[in-house]
């Protein structure tokens, strides 16, 4: 199907079960134990080996030697690989660095050799007698040092320059100039990455934990230089990627290459202490930003320019994305510089680009609206654009940041905070409140499905799509219901299988609103395949209550589907409404703060978000992944950074005892309120996506909270008690 | 994990003599601390004695009308001991404000005293480490510092001990009971039972080789208000940046110790003098010739205005 037009009237719309707070239909196997993760899948195939990766343990060099006598030597051991006996291997489309390193080091704790044994402890075991010798290298692992050497990004998302902004900003009667700085950041997903991979003669199945299926699959492929067709993927369930597993890391080629070598099934885990330094992490980031304004709070001119770093051959963290787009400005320069260093693959974690550069932004924001005296809610809401400032000809499909910050200022009782930093008191607590925009893009791309009906009237649905946690799988379902006509009861949803069609896969924010138009596509299919067969007219054919009805004829869909069954596969594939119109979702954020008076200890009090994001599917599974991106948006405010070792070249706090994210106790009061929206250019849902949304500009608005509470200014994340300790209040 | 030979011991003189008796022994009771370090090999004991069914784990009155607390008394038991809530408050606030509910159920009173540092480096074994491995160098001191010790560190090592519970204890003036293979017990106050670094930052204990804890025994109550506060990145679940255990008398007098600092629990009771003069007071004695690093010189004002807050708090 194509999707090239505004989406009309459809039977999504009449909202029997889609945009129901539905529980999760996999939820009782998850707390059952039931849902298998992939290193669970013990009864897939027989007879695994268990693998243990050897990570290097120098940033940047040569491996000079190996001796692997002891190891082999050691209890159990059944074979061992090195880049000496993995044959040749090529580099994944999506991989900065090679998934194996050897004899070239690229980054610490690149996998230099996979241990397999029969148990786990003899695999671990043997691992440590394996002996590297290493010819070090120097390399670059300071941004602040290499900051002056990264070249300008060229091409369309380098930033664009629009009117004339260093001569507004030099005109602009008031001025805000300032650079901040955000670090590494670890996915820390609850399941760490693990395959389990088993060959049959030149084909390769893999068990794995992957976001995006087909892309695991390319990938794969091409690593080993083996036809696609010859691998099958399988992820059913994923414990958590926010952006860590949406392409092969070690552990999934490392399995391939342990079972071929040992000539049966391997099971590989990344241990914790591995998976900051070995898989990928959000990149750190300078920011300079700078806004000029009139008098009375009209921006003339913005500018944003963003640095980070990457290995060779690596991309940037776009931290300019949303300031091209979030608020109004003739003037305005966006600029992304990548400088090269050799820490270990940046790549894409939750909102990349968005989530950072709000991070900046929103505190410029803050800064700004204090200097132009006016309340940060109201200096956003005068800033305000209906169209991409860009390119004025191009309207936003629909953009209610406005409603959002009002509504959400009201609900928060926003008015009662004090404009003028430290002056609310609540015993040992220096109470703030601070608010911050959140916005994301919503990207379309092509999602596809099948759909089988059966001679019970079961509805069954095939798809690639991943659920990393999400929900996938009751949205699905709820879709399917609703265009077929049954309970939900009666719909089975199959995920996560190359088998299946392929779908968009679970990143970008995307997953929600494409998987479930890939399925839509497939029933809008089955429905006139069901339609056909009766002798029905499928425009005019109801499907409603287990039936499908046409005047006064009316067949169950058991009956209609027959002993043999039907079923449709469809793909929805997208014309240009998306260039044609600008795409996004919008929140605001508000969150109030204690601050401790002697100690600077920053906790959270209360935190409301207010969402704008098309069609809601499912408001409880929404719910869980706003509340869940805020929670993480409190993590990187307040806690997370992977330290760089600027000597050695590592993250050093490499598990989840030095690298902290929030615990319960860190989260009390969480509300989130959708505001009711559809969006007819976004697909035929209407929906948008809410999981990246949820996390952008959360940790601004703490910021800017701390600084209400305290008047102490932090503009180096995370908001720790020693950046705000001698400044605070007497 | 490198392979081990596993025996359980059935009295404490049997256990000393079977640590003594193996080279490269090592006591287990818990578990929460030594396994993790087993299974990245930076311990690597060749033989383990379980001491979890040696009868170590009553608290019972002592004669000078203290407390004396088994080896084996798990954490969350003697956190929530009606005479340690009574009599001992900063003990029982600091056994509660480490670790998690999982793991006060399985860690021990003794093992909680002799837990390893949580220094990133000594936990990397590609990385120096004068701890883990006498003369390789310490990658801290010119690396990732922020949790580590201000005071009484070396050019060998900067580590912090973690423990929340020993800080308590040494407000406490508690008093370690040990015995050894030939039935020699010592009776080792906690004051000199932790060693400051120097060049063998390895040695951390006035522990002898087999030598097996078998109590700590609490002098009888000094009374006053009892608060023990740990400061932190997040609410729960966190090593201390900075901790302080305070005992306040009605009359200003105290006892003050402080955790997050250095390579043991910090006091000093010449600096508690100054205690009615007030936190400056007694945090300028209590630092005075620390070391920060750039990273952690914020604990500096934070150890003061911490035991500001405490006193303050001690005192309303």
């Amino acid at each position: 199907m194509r999707f090239d037009s505004p989406s009309t009237t459809n039977p999504i719309d009449q909202l029997k079960v889609v945009g129901h707070p539905l529980d999760r239909i996999d939820g009782p196997f998850k707390t059952t134990g039931t849902a298998r993760y992939a290193y669970e899948q013990h009864d897939v195939v027989a007879n695994q080996a268990y693998g243990y990766v050897v990570g290097a343990a120098i940033a940047k060099g040569r491996i000079v030697s190996m001796d692997l006598a002891a190891a082999q030597a050691a209890p159990g051991v059944v074979a061992i690989v090195t880049a000496e006996n993995a044959g040749k291997l090529s580099k994944g489309s999506l991989n900065t660095a090679m998934l194996l390193g050897g004899p070239q080091i690229q980054h610490y704790h690149q996998a230099v050799a996979l241990v397999v044994a029969e148990t786990f402890e003899q695999a671990r075991a043997a691992a440590s007698l394996v002996r590297v010798t290493y010819a070090r290298e120097n390399g670059a692992f300071d941004l602040a040092a290499a900051r002056d050497t990264a070249p300008l990004r060229q091409g369309e998302s380098g930033g664009a320059s629009i009117g004339d902004f260093p001569g507004a900003f030099a005109a602009a009667p008031v001025q805000q100039d300032a650079t901040y700085t955000t670090p590494d950041q670890s996915h820390a997903m609850m399941e760490p990455h693990a395959s389990i991979a088993a060959w049959d003669g030149d084909k390769l199945t893999v068990w794995t934990s992957n976001q995006m299926i087909a892309w695991g699959v390319r990938d794969l492929a091409i690593t080993l230089g083996v036809p696609r067709e010859n691998v099958r993927l399988v992820s059913p369930y994923i414990g958590g990627g926010f952006g860590g597993k949406l392409f092969p890391r070690s552990d999934l080629l490392l399995a391939s290459l342990g079972a071929r070598i040992a000539r049966r099934p391997v099971k590989v885990a990344l241990t914790r202490p591995l998976i900051a330094n070995n898989t990928t992490h959000r990149p750190a980031t300078i920011q300079r930003i700078r806004i000029g304004a009139t008098a009375d709070g009209k921006i003339t001119a913005i500018g944003h320019e963003s640095w980070s770093g990457n290995l060779r051959g690596g991309s940037p963290e776009n931290a300019i994305q949303q300031t091209r787009l979030l608020y109004a400005g003739a003037n305005r320069l966006t600029a992304v510089r990548l400088a090269v260093l050799d820490l270990p693959e940046g790549n894409a974690m939750r909102a990349p680009g968005e989530a950072p550069g709000l991070m900046a932004l929103e505190i410029a924001m803050d800064e700004m609206a204090e200097k132009l005296n006016i309340d940060p809610v109201e200096f956003r809401i005068l800033n305000d654009t209906q169209v991409d400032p860009e390119h004025p000809e191009r309207r936003f499909s629909q953009r209610q940041l406005v409603e959002c910050l009002r509504l959400g200022a009201e609900r928060f009782a926003w008015a009662e905070r004090k404009a003028q930093p430290a002056q609310v008191r609540d015993g040992r607590w220096l109470v703030g409140m601070g608010v911050a925009a959140g916005f994301r893009n919503n990207l379309v791309t092509p999602s596809g499905a099948r759909v089988r009906l059966d001679g019970r009237g079961v509805v069954t649905v095939e798809t690639d799509m991943t659920d990393i946690g999400t929900g996938s799988y009751t949205i699905i379902a709820q879709t399917a219901a609703e265009m077929m006509g049954v309970d939900i009861e009666k719909v089975v949803v199959r995920l996560g299988d190359s088998r299946f069609p392929i779908s968009a896969g679970s990143g970008g924010q995307w997953g929600a609103n494409m998987a479930t138009s890939g399925v839509y596509a497939a029933c809008v299919k089955l429905r006139e395949a069901v339609a056909q067969k009766l002798g029905f007219n499928s425009s005019d054919a109801a499907f409603r209550d287990g039936y499908v009805q046409q005047g006064n004829r009316r067949v169950s869909l058991g009956e209609a589907a027959g002993e043999a069954g039907l079923s449709a596969e469809d793909t929805i594939e997208f014309g240009d409404l998306s260039r044609r119109y600008q795409q996004s979702t919008f929140a605001a954020h508000f969150v109030e703060v204690g601050v401790d008076a002697a100690t600077a200890e920053v906790r959270m009090r209360r935190m409301l978000a207010v969402a704008a994001a098309g069609r809601i599917l499912n408001p409880k599974s929404a719910r869980s992944q706003m509340i869940g991106a805020m929670t993480m948006g409190v993590g990187g405010a307040l806690m997370e950074e992977l330290a760089v070792d600027k000597r050695q070249g590592f993250f050093v706090n490499h598990d989840l005892a030095g690298y902290e994210v929030p615990v319960h106790a860190d989260i009390h009061n969480q509300e989130v309120i959708f505001l009711d929206e559809v969006d007819p250019m976004s697909s035929p849902m209407k929906a948008k996506g809410v999981g990246e949304l949820g996390l952008c500009g959360v940790s601004a608005a703490i910021a800017n909270a701390v600084y209400n509470a305290t008047g102490v200014r932090v503009r180096d994340y995370p908001v720790t008690l020693d950046k705000l300790i001698t400044g605070l209040p007497a | 994990m490198k392979s081990f030979t596993y025996e359980r011991a059935q009295s404490p003189r049997e256990a000393a003599a079977a640590v003594e008796r193996v080279q490269g022994a090592k006591f287990i009771a818990g578990g929460t601390n030594l396994l993790d370090l087993m299974k990245l090999e930076i311990e690597t004991p060749v033989h383990l004695i379980d001491v979890n069914g040696l009868a170590l784990d009553k608290i019972e009155p002592t004669a000078e009308g203290g407390l004396r607390i088994g080896a084996l008394v798990r954490n969350t038991d003697l956190a929530a001991d009606a005479r340690v809530r009574r009599d001992y408050g900063v003990l029982s606030r600091a056994l509660l404000a480490g670790a998690s509910g999982q793991l006060r159920n399985k860690a021990t009173t003794a093992g909680n005293l002799l837990q390893r540092t949580r220094c990133p480096y000594f936990y990397d074994t590609n990385q120096p480490c004068n701890k883990r491995q006498p003369g390789s160098g310490c990658g801290a001191l010119a690396g990732f510092s922020r949790q580590h010790a201000v005071i009484g560190g070396s050019e060998a090592c900067i580590a912090t001990h973690p423990s929340d519970m020993a800080v308590a204890m040494r407000a406490l003036d508690a008093v370690i009971e040990t015995v050894r293979a030939d039935g020699t017990v010592r009776r080792i106050p906690i004051a000199d039972f932790y060693r400051t670094p120097g060049n063998t930052p390895h040695l951390e204990t006035a522990l002898m080789p087999g030598e097996l804890i078998t109590a700590v025994v609490l002098p009888k109550p000094v009374g006053g208000v009892h608060v023990y506060r740990k400061v932190r990145d997040r609410v729960s679940y966190a090593f201390a940046l900075v901790s302080v255990g305070a005992i306040v008398q009605p009359d200003g007098s105290g006892r003050v110790a402080l955790g997050g600092v250095a390579h043991k629990p910090w006091r000093m009771e010449v600096a508690e003098r100054a205690l009615p003069r007030g936190a400056k007071a007694v945090s300028e004695q209590l630092l005075a010739g620390a070391k920060p690093t750039h990273e952690n010189e914020f604990k500096l004002p934070l150890v003061e205005r911490t035991l500001q807050a405490v006193l303050t708090q001690a005192r309303s």
